[in-house]
């Protein structure tokens, strides 16, 4: 099953295009990261996909088909916004009481006990809690809706680290204990390597790259060899980026797979997520879907030419 | 009980863990993002040094996948594929509704030998810093000897093994 799925969606703002023929399948059982700078549509698709904006072009569905906005997917999606919103006026257990009203489903011992081992007081107003423990707090009410699929937007950009490692450890035991499927907007590359299991690059409106983690960082390496033969090796490999000095360059690759020979005199090195995810966000035109990546060539008078 | 502040490390019959809930594994993960290791590696490689340092026996659990994603942030599958791994080494085994469990050991040599092996090695070593070896010479010499005593042992097997099979008993 796919917990969102796409095909040719687009959403336009007045004559701007905020989100672009985006087609993707998100597989359950991941924690997906979407991934992209300001502007890139990340927000967009999020409310597309939960069904607080409607498409300009293309489909999209939620949860293996069911139409965004529909009582099954509003029932099995909870949506914690941008900057965690809560009702600054409300106290805790008031925050509690109204969701509870408010969703046909909703587990209020794992609310007050997540809260309890959170040490947030139930009496005191949202607005008078940290940034953390508010963020905590709409993770909770989320939760606590038993969602088949949760969709965080931008989660922790506000968060000091203690409480973004926090808020990602209620998520991630979530995913563990309930099969949650989680699906999050991050600024933050350098936790994506820990959390995300599935990674979503997306830039200028663009998907430029979707699939599981271990298979992108299987099929992409960095090359490392003299600057000189660089332009004689870009036109056969799949360069994504490439960082040239005066002698030494080193290009990031996609590969077809572990049997790609490494020209003579040059270097392999396997990439991280971050590396990954920098390369692709660099080079806006590169991306890694569809179709497979071309090989470099073995033959040897090509090589050696 | 960490791997660094543990020095003896907690048997199977003691199970006074403070939080209740049953014995408590007698390791904790710990996460370096500066290594470049994958995460997934990272909790492999510490079971594996535990096991070669006594900290882990058979019968011994490991943390349960919750605790750890809980403690570290780290993504379920990341330590489901750690563990996974660690079965196909045959050194774990999962049982279902419980968790998983050492099967077999690394270390070839029982806690207290171990423990006076380090104290002679500490001895040796007080040698060398006073005969004036710093530690990149230390380990260049370990490194040397140790390669010396690998070959040595090597030639020793091959002059051995045409003579008699009466000398095998020995080895």
């Amino acid at each position: 099953m796919n917990v969102i799925e796409a095909a040719g969606l687009g959403k336009r703002y007045g004559s701007t295009w905020a989100l672009r023929e985006c087609t993707l399948a998100i597989p359950d059982g991941h924690v997906a990261a979407l991934v992209g700078p300001n502007g890139a549509g990340k927000t967009t698709l999020l409310n597309l996909a939960v069904g607080l904006a409607t498409p300009t072009a293309g489909t999209v569905t939620v949860l293996g088909g069911t139409r965004p906005g529909s009582p099954a997917a509003l029932d099995g999606i909870a949506f914690v916004a941008q900057n965690t919103p809560l009702y600054k006026n409300l106290s805790a257990a008031d925050m509690l009481h109204l969701t509870r009203n408010l969703n046909s489903r909703f587990d209020q011992h794992y609310a007050e006990t997540r809260l309890g081992e959170l040490g947030i007081p139930l009496k005191r107003k949202a607005g008078k809690l940290s940034g953390g423990q508010q963020a905590q707090l709409a993770l909770t009410l989320a939760l606590a809706r038993r969602p088949r699929l949760l969709v965080l937007d931008e989660p922790v950009a506000m968060l000091d680290p203690i409480a973004r490692h926090d808020f990602m450890a209620t998520v991630l035991t979530a995913a563990a204990d309930d099969g949650v499927s989680v699906v999050l907007s991050s600024h933050v590359l350098a936790e994506l390597e820990r959390v995300a299991d599935y990674l979503i690059l997306m830039s200028h409106g663009r998907v430029q790259v979707a699939g599981e983690t271990d298979d992108l960082l299987a099929s992409h390496r960095v090359l490392t060899g003299p600057a000189a033969e660089v332009g004689r090796y870009a036109e056969r490999l799949c360069v994504v980026h490439a960082r040239r000095g005066g002698a030494q360059a080193h290009l990031l690759v996609r590969t077809s797979g572990a049997a790609d020979p490494v020209p003579p005199g040059w270097e392999a090195y396997p990439v991280g997520l971050e590396e990954l995810a920098l390369a692709y966000l660099r080079e806006p035109g590169a991306a890694a879907l569809p179709g497979p990546a071309r090989g470099l060539r073995a033959e040897p008078s090509e090589v050696t030419r | 009980m960490s791997i660094g502040k543990g020095i003896s490390p907690a048997g199977n019959a003691d199970a006074s863990s403070p939080g209740g809930g049953g014995p408590a594994s007698p390791i904790e993960f710990r996460l370096d993002p500066a290594s470049g290791v994958p995460t997934y590696l990272q909790l492999v490689q510490q079971v594996e040094h535990a096991l070669r340092l006594g900290y882990l026996k058979p019968g011994d659990q490991l943390p349960k996948v919750r605790d750890v994603v809980a403690s570290l942030a780290i993504n379920p599958n990341t330590v489901l594929k750690a563990y996974r791994e660690l079965e196909t080494k045959g050194l774990t085994a999962g049982r279902p509704g419980q968790g998983t469990f050492i099967e077999a050991t690394l270390s070839q040599v029982a806690l207290p030998e171990l423990t006076g092996l380090r104290r002679s090695l500490l001895g040796w070593l007080a040698t060398a810093d006073t005969a004036g070896l710093d530690e990149d010479g230390i380990v260049a010499l370990f490194t040397s000897v140790l390669r010396d005593f690998h070959e040595r042992r090597a030639g020793t097997g091959d002059r051995r093994a045409p003579a008699s099979s009466e000398t095998e008993g020995v080895a």
